[in-house]
């Protein structure tokens, strides 16, 4: 029961990181699209935001892990 | 749980293991790369500013070849210019001088000529009054050569004196 | 990135369509095995029921045993430090967990993986709690990760000693063969990690960088290697990263300048404020190394566990044929771990250098 309700919360965080880093990946390709000159710099602050997004996430997931067993 | 739990044997391998090879590989790998990465870097930089360098070098030296030129050229011209007033000025003073010797060779021959002439005046002179003399005296023998003429003319001279 | 057109394709979409409908059958017949296997497991236990998750913890679990292929499987030495001194001995003395092994001052037991002190009433005291009872034991042994992490050692050693000789060898000339492939990691790690986020002090700390990207870095695709040389999660045990992260906790700490300490005890707001504000910075100073810590474990072992699922349906559903849907993901994953093997190392190197860089910067008010 508790690892059925950890997998939901990780769920539940994996719902909030796919649409920050989908954010993230959106505006990164606007900005790309804008100024394609700057596309490298934009790509290296996006993977950075997208990785710290990302930690938000696995938060959640490591939380889920605490349920285990 | 135990997942997220570190162990603690695990933690002690991986602090000495990784100190260990932090330790080697900074002294041993990174130290030596980055100090050549560094150096080859710096010797790029060193090359390109020293043809930096040279291009302006180059430059300056070209600059001041031709400046050097333009200067060679401007004395070559003053110089020139100066030979040619000198010459012109050795020119005009040696005619001057050939003038003024001209003119004083023809004042001393002028001199000289007047000398001679009137040298020569003074024998002609010396010479006619002779010859007058000599006439004179061919010419009274003529006429005195007859008695009655001179008495004639005695008388006659005596006629104008008038006492 | 690049992937988008693969979804693209129709083999794909339909494969993904498929595995999707399965995915939905499975539950059922597997709902329906689980009670048989109720039913069936007080008769027979040689056809146990396949259990994913323990498998998948197993496998992205530290081990006293390296399994090779097959049944065999090479056992790690195992060392205790307990009350009593220290006890070195084969694992192969607990025999995969089915026996006790009577040490010199305690008889152990291995239980999933951990060693027990059996106590004299066969109760079972974990070295953990061992540990904070009475200090008996202190788990030391050289596991599946200890040699795993040495390997890579030896790994990174042989390639930056070998890369380092060649620097001394061929001094000012263009780079070869393995020098070449590793300068302009390094120039990365240097231009785009250090100098843009350190700032001008960057090459004090580019050893560090250094080590700590290539070491996650190898780590992490050694890890993706099912078999022999790979086969242990280093990079995504808790311990290792805790390890790495506290090492940047401490560099961040050790560098960090009169203007760092003052934004943490002497911040811009009215002193009333401090005691709110001191608490908040102290948890700030560890929450910055605990992310690492957390992102660079989470993102190997959800990796690890994503593959090992996959390969899992093959057993869950007993059928060879989801093997056509479940390999090609697998395939998928792996190239994706890849990318995550650099960016995690990358990100790792990069938020050190940003938090080195936020500690040693120059304030100008």
């Amino acid at each position: 029961m508790i690892g059925s309700i950890a997998a939901l919360g990780a769920g539940l965080a994996v719902i909030g990181a796919g649409i920050g880093i989908g954010q993230v990946g959106g505006k990164a390709m606007e900005g790309i699209a804008r100024q394609p000159d700057a596309a490298s710099k934009i790509q290296t602050a996006m993977i950075i935001a997208a990785a710290l997004i990302e930690g938000a996430a696995l938060f959640g997931v490591v939380v889920s892990f605490l349920g285990l067993r | 749980m135990e997942l997220v739990t570190p162990e603690i044997g695990l933690v002690f391998w991986t602090t000495v293991s990784f100190l260990i090879l932090f330790f080697l590989l900074a002294k041993f790998a990174w130290k030596p790369i980055m100090g050549a990465i560094d150096d080859r870097e710096r010797s790029i930089e060193d090359a390109l500013l020293k043809a930096a360098a040279a291009k302006d070098e180059m430059a300056r030296l070209t600059n001041e070849n031709e400046s050097l030129l333009k200067d060679a050229r401007a004395e070559r011209d003053l110089i020139l210019l100066e030979a040619r007033k000198l010459k012109d000025h050795i020119v005009s003073e040696a005619k001057e001088a050939a003038q003024k010797e001209g003119a004083r060779q023809i004042e001393l021959a002028r001199i000289e000529i007047n000398n001679q002439k009137n040298i020569a005046m003074a024998d002609v002179k010396n010479q006619v009054s002779a010859l007058s003399i000599e006439i004179a005296e061919k010419i009274l023998r003529k006429q005195f050569e007859d008695q009655g003429k001179q008495d004639a003319l005695v008388a006659d001279l005596l006629k104008e004196v008038k006492l | 990135m690049y992937f988008s057109h693969i979804l693209k394709s129709k083999k794909i979409a339909l494969s993904l369509v498929l595995g999707v409908f399965l995915t939905f059958c499975t539950c059922k017949t597997f709902a329906i095995q689980h009670e048989e296997g109720h039913n069936e497991a007080a008769k027979t236990e040689t056809e146990k029921e396949f259990n994913p998750s323990e498998v998948i913890l197993e496998h992205i679990a530290d081990s006293h045993m390296w399994h090779l292929w097959g049944h065999t499987s090479v056992a790690l030495p195992v060392i205790l430090y307990t009350d009593k001194g220290l006890e070195t001995f084969s694992a192969d003395k607990f025999e995969h967990g089915h026996a006790d092994h009577a040490g010199k001052y305690y008889t152990y037991r291995l239980v999933k993986d951990k060693v027990h002190i059996v106590a004299e009433n066969d109760t079972l005291l974990s070295a953990a709690t061992v540990l904070k009872l009475n200090k008996k034991l202190i788990d030391l042994s050289i596991t599946r990760n200890v040699v795993s992490m040495w390997m890579s050692m030896i790994l990174l050693l042989i390639i930056f000693l070998s890369v380092s000789a060649a620097y001394k060898k061929r001094e000012g000339k263009a780079p070869k063969g393995l020098q070449s492939f590793m300068e302009p990691i390094i120039m990365f790690v240097r231009d785009d990690i250090a100098r843009p986020n350190i700032g001008y002090k960057y090459q004090r700390f580019m050893p560090l960088l250094l080590t700590i990207f290539f070491f996650i870095w190898i780590n992490n695709l050694i890890g993706l290697v099912p078999f022999f040389p790979g086969g242990a999660n280093l990079t995504g045990n808790i311990a290792v990263t805790f390890v790495l992260a506290f090492i940047t906790l401490i560099i961040v700490n050790v560098n960090g300048n009169k203007y760092y300490w003052k934004h943490i005890f002497a911040p811009d707001v009215p002193v009333w404020l401090y005691p709110i504000m001191w608490p908040v910075e102290l948890v700030g100073i560890i929450s910055k190394p605990f992310a690492l810590m957390i992102r660079l474990f989470a993102n190997i072992t959800a990796g690890h566990i994503i593959v090992l699922s996959l390969i899992s349906l093959i057993f869950v559903f007993k059928s060879a044929y989801v093997s056509v849907v479940s390999v090609p993901f697998v395939v998928f994953m792996d190239v994706l771990e890849l990318l995550v093997a650099a960016l995690q190392a990358f990100i790792f190197t990069l938020l050190t250098a940003l938090f080195i860089g936020t500690a040693i910067e120059e304030h100008h008010h």
